[in-house]
């Protein structure tokens, strides 16, 4: 028996004049890992902020394990304790060692016990191969070290599902890898997952289901075959090709 | 003349115009803390209001708002041109720091606060525990302008005859007809206090310096 | 509050008469700010060592002390040394001297800012030091300059406020006058608060004009690190 996690129904968002997305519907079972592609614009991030109400939708609905969290009188904040996000710029405290970023939540969110938070914090770091740098500031780091604290301190929060928004996009090609193999290992470990991004390797190995967004709503999704040996329609067949092109291709020749 | 004499008349102001100080800056400190937020996280109507409030205190002198605060106050409760004087500079000051203070509220990257909501705290612990002790620090350097703009605006409560440095030097001169000597000494103890301020306060903020790879 | 009203025009022509004061001593005082500010700033920056040192020394000391230490200074300290100046003049130049200090680092970040480089190109072309700073230099480090620089003529304008204390009769010293004879202190200032906020409104409005019409598109405060 497995649990949708997620519900998102006839969600829709604009800004101003333009419609960035609209009636989309999503559903993500436990254990899921969602891969989000698409062209630039297509609001897959904007998506992914609606879903952590960082921000507001404009219509829809949408539900975190049964309990609707678009409703009126939510609470916004405990919320966010059970969604974990990681963005494209880490945003990591920068006055905050590595552990002291992952500690904060625990403490001033869960009131969790200093040293029991201490502890957790480590576990966390150690989880994501960083344990060595717990004292370490977010300038002394590297960008892919950034982004694994990032990724350990909304960990740390034990999310029911995490969100990555791009998470490789801001980082010097050769420290892509270890990003992505920490997101690898979290999905195996059964983490429900939905990640924003153009790494095709990683949606071709790693993903349970590839969604393809483009001019804000889904035009397809399936399986990583399906969609990348049989894809139903000639748009997604195109960026597919266009984006293999560039990205997947060393994948391929490995 | 006894020159030592002569220099310790007019040093012994120095614990007035510390005291001016003293009580000036810290409160426009808090004042200016509390606009700044309100400023930044209050919403339209408060971001308007402050806005006035910065134009207003900061359009006018110095000198006409001392006049104007100390008049209200010694009119209404009996306060010694000291107490009135300094009150009237904090709040004085309160409206420079409060743009300060917003100005580097505003640096500290709105990043922070987006993470910061991203794992459940409320706006206010994000305020709290993320973006102040960032603005803090980045505050410092033109917090210590400000600081050093207040010594020596303390010298305008000369004007409310409080017995500080610069009244110490002139009453000194007329005694001893020495006004040339006595306003340079009351120059360089100016001087010393300004120095004093800049530099440990360019100490403090190197003690809070994040470590960072170049 | 029509009481007060009525203090007000009442005044008005006074306050006008000492506004103008106020005003001409704003700008005698940021004239020659500005031309012994320069010459500070191309001493910082060009200048032969002592040349730097008179002009770092100059700078820490006048922002290091009180506008009014200042003004009491050359008013009353002056004569016992044989130099006797008028309160007009003394006041025009405590200002100026005062105003050269903070002028000198606004224009000297800008001159940096431009610097290096194109201190290289107009050499590279035969020009010697001082033309390179005369021609290429200067002009594009003064059009800089007027953003942060725009500061001074509004900070200077309020710190002209002191001078009634040596009797010189711009706006503070009518605002006396009328808080004397009136016996309603808190009203005569607040009078006055009004003029010079008026005042600051249209100097920071003729300010924002100048700073339009002097932008040149690209040009813009870098970090003033040259590499050349």
């Amino acid at each position: 028996m497995v649990n949708q996690i997620l519900t998102i129904k006839n969600l829709t968002k604009i800004y101003g004049d333009n419609i960035i997305f609209q009636d989309i519907d999503l559903a993500v079972n436990e254990g899921d890992t969602i891969v989000i592609i698409g062209p630039s614009g297509t609001g897959k991030s904007t998506l992914l902020r609606c879903i952590n109400l960082l921000t507001k939708p404009n219509g829809g609905q949408i539900w975190l394990d049964n309990e609707e969290i678009t409703r009126e009188d939510v609470n916004e904040d405990k919320v966010r304790q059970h969604i974990g996000m990681v963005f494209q710029n880490f945003l990591l405290f920068s006055h905050l060692t590595a552990l002291d970023n992952v500690k904060l939540g625990l403490v001033k969110v869960k009131k969790m016990d200093k040293a029991a938070a201490e502890l957790k914090a480590f576990q966390e770091l150690e989880r994501v191969g960083l344990s060595d740098r717990a004292h370490h500031f977010p300038g002394q780091l590297s960008g892919g070290q950034q982004q694994r604290v990032a990724i350990a301190r909304a960990l740390a929060m034990d999310p029911r599902i995490m969100l990555f928004d791009e998470p490789t996009s801001a980082l010097d090609p050769e420290l892509i890898g270890e990003v992505l193999e920490v997101m690898r290992n979290l999905s195996l470990a059964g983490m429900t997952m939905v990640v924003v991004t153009h790494e095709m390797g990683f949606a071709r190995e790693v993903a349970d289901r590839i969604v393809f967004m483009e001019k804000g709503s889904i035009v397809e999704q399936g399986s990583p075959d399906d969609l990348f040996n049989r894809p139903k329609f000639q748009r997604t067949r195109e960026f597919l090709w266009k984006i293999t092109e560039l990205y997947g291709k060393k994948e391929q020749e490995k | 003349m006894d020159l030592s004499k002569f220099i310790q008349y007019i040093a012994s102001g120095t614990s007035y115009t510390l005291g001016v100080t003293l009580i000036a800056l810290p409160s426009g400190l808090i004042l200016g803390l509390i606009f700044a937020i309100i400023y930044v996280y209050g919403g339209k109507i408060a971001a308007r209001l402050m806005n006035i409030y910065s134009t207003i205190m900061r359009g006018i002198p110095p000198i006409v708002l001392l006049f104007i605060l100390y008049f209200i106050m010694s009119g209404n409760i009996n306060l010694s041109p000291f107490w009135a004087g300094s009150i009237s500079l904090g709040i004085i000051s309160s409206a420079y720091q409060m743009e300060i203070i917003r100005g580097a509220i505003l640096s500290v990257s709105g990043g922070q606060m987006i993470a910061a909501l991203a794992i459940g705290m409320s706006r206010m612990q994000a305020i709290r525990y993320i973006v102040l002790p960032q603005t803090l620090r980045l505050a410092i350097p033109p917090w210590s302008n400000e600081a050093a703009i207040v010594i020596k605006d303390s010298s305008l409560v000369y004007a409310l005859g409080v017995p500080e440095i610069l009244r110490r030097a002139q009453l000194i001169s007329a005694s001893t007809q020495q006004p040339f000597l006595a306003y340079t000494t009351a120059a360089l103890i100016y001087f010393a206090l300004v120095l004093m301020t800049n530099t440990l306060l360019g100490r403090l903020e190197k003690s809070l310096r994040i470590p960072a790879n170049p | 509050m029509g009481e007060w009203l009525n203090l007000f025009t009442r005044y008005l022509n006074d306050f006008l008469i000492g506004a103008g004061v106020t005003l001409e001593l704003t700008a005698i005082g940021l004239t020659m700010g500005f031309l012994l500010g320069l010459g500070l700033a191309l001493s910082k920056v060009y200048g032969s060592k002592p040349l730097r040192w008179f002009a770092t020394t100059y700078i820490e000391i006048f922002r290091g002390t009180p506008l009014l230490v200042q003004l009491f200074l050359i008013y009353y300290g002056l004569p016992s040394l044989g130099i006797t100046l008028s309160q007009s003049l003394s006041a025009y130049l405590a200002l100026g001297l005062n105003s050269a200090a903070y002028q000198a680092e606004y224009l000297r970040g800008a001159i940096l800012s431009i610097g290096n480089p194109q201190m290289t190109a107009g050499r590279s072309i035969g020009l010697s030091r001082w033309q390179t700073i005369q021609h290429i230099i200067l002009p594009q480090a003064l059009r800089l300059a007027i953003p942060s620089w725009s500061n001074e003529p509004i900070l200077l304008l309020k710190s002209t406020g002191v001078v009634f204390l040596i009797a010189v009769q711009d706006l503070m010293a009518k605002a006396k006058r009328a808080a004397t004879t009136t016996y309603n202190p808190i009203g005569s200032y607040l009078a006055v608060a009004v003029v010079y906020l008026a005042m600051v409104f249209v100097l920071n409005a003729l300010l924002k004009l100048l700073e339009r019409k002097a932008r040149i598109p690209g040009l813009e405060m870098t970090g003033g690190k040259g590499t050349y």
